[in-house]
């Protein structure tokens, strides 16, 4: 199909699409007049039922823990995905970084990126920790949190270089943890199910003050392990990506 | 003004097909694909929204007050991640073509294949 008459049939498909959709929006309610009644059921009964002040979190580990055990996977399935798309491949070759054109000289890391790519390491690393163990009290939570955590690993790599990103963060060890956190989440449930209970009930003492950092139950669990596993995935996918444009050559290249 | 959001929501998925049905370049599709996805954030936390309610955390509001969906504002979370996670194995997909065909224009990959 040629360019010209793609973008034609796309816009009459659009078109179309966009006046069913704003048909479909008369019959709704309007921005603001959320109907309910599932939020304001939860949003009443989360603090009093799970001890945490984060209902987003109590949402996401407790009520919803099953869902969020599949999208855990999906990022697990995606990093996976990754390692296996770029692995090398018949016809190439790995080798460290060396100058190909000896006549240019390669631009070293400037000061300024070292300096404040050093400073801002170990604060990431507290921010992402501080995150990863708060989803009970506030938005925070072993996503945004294992993220982060990630990007402190991706400083290293900018003030340093692939070496020491790698030694900083080996694939083996990076996979173990993934893995260990994906792992985590699921005996959660299992060890719910050990005792008799439904899968992923929360089955820890929820102590008693709403949103401390004690309190909670598995929510505090499960989010620490999503952290772990969030954190490690996106390492590694930076890394694969990395020794990608880094390491890898076509043979005789 | 009462349905402005959700056709927000309408501008930005319609937008990010049309970058991906024209696309010259795998890279461009991918982040058009990240367009798509994004309309579906406007459109759950629209939904979930309560005029004049807080975000659905109670550290230092009491219980009761009016607050937002907090189902929504969950499925809008991991959506985010898993989207990051899903566009850089698409990347990897587009590495590899670039490496197979010598090409990253979806197009040419398609006349390639016949």
């Amino acid at each position: 199909m040629n360019p010209g008459l793609r973008r034609w049939v796309f816009l009459a498909g659009a078109a179309g699409l966009v006046a069913f959709y704003l048909w479909g929006l008369t019959g709704l309610p309007g921005f603001g007049d959320y109907p309910g009644p599932y939020g304001f059921i939860i949003n009443r009964i989360a603090v009093a039922q799970t001890r945490a002040t984060g209902v987003v979190s109590a949402v996401n580990f407790d009520y919803r823990g099953i869902d969020t055990l599949g999208e855990e996977f999906i990022l697990l399935a995606a990093a996976a995905g990754v390692s296996v798309v770029l692995r090398r491949l018949r016809g190439e070759r790995e080798r460290s970084a060396v100058d190909e054109a000896a006549d240019r000289d390669v631009p070293s890391t400037s000061s300024a990126v070292r300096m404040l790519a050093l400073l801002f390491a170990g604060p990431v690393v507290v921010v992402g920790w501080w995150l990863a163990s708060h989803a009970q009290t506030s938005p925070s939570g072993g996503f945004q949190g294992g993220v982060i955590l990630a990007t402190a690993f991706i400083l290293v790599y900018l003030s340093g270089e692939f070496l020491v990103f790698e030694r900083f963060s080996p694939v083996a060890l990076t996979e173990v943890v993934e893995a260990a956190g994906a792992a985590g989440f699921a005996a959660i449930g299992v060890s719910a199910v050990a005792r008799g209970l439904p899968y992923l009930y929360n089955f820890l003492p929820l102590g008693s003050t709403p949103g401390a950092v004690s309190s909670s139950g598995t929510i505090v669990l499960i989010s620490f392990f999503v952290g772990l596993e969030v954190a490690a995935a996106f390492i590694l996918i930076v890394g694969e990506l990395l020794e990608q444009t880094l390491l890898i050559r076509q043979r005789g290249g | 003004m009462q349905y402005f959001p959700f056709v927000v929501v309408a501008w930005i998925l319609v937008i990010g097909l049309y970058g991906i049905v024209t696309s010259r370049h795998l890279v461009h599709l991918i982040m058009c694909l990240i367009v798509v996805q994004s309309s579906t954030y406007v459109l759950l936390l629209g939904v979930g929204y309560v005029t004049g309610a807080v975000a659905p955390y109670f550290y230092d509001v009491p219980v009761h007050t009016p607050a937002v969906d907090p189902v929504v504002q969950a499925l809008a979370l991991t959506d985010v991640v898993v989207e990051a996670a899903v566009t850089a194995l698409l990347l990897a997909f587009a590495i590899q073509a670039h490496k197979r065909f010598g090409t990253l224009d979806p197009q040419e990959l398609v006349s390639l294949k016949g």
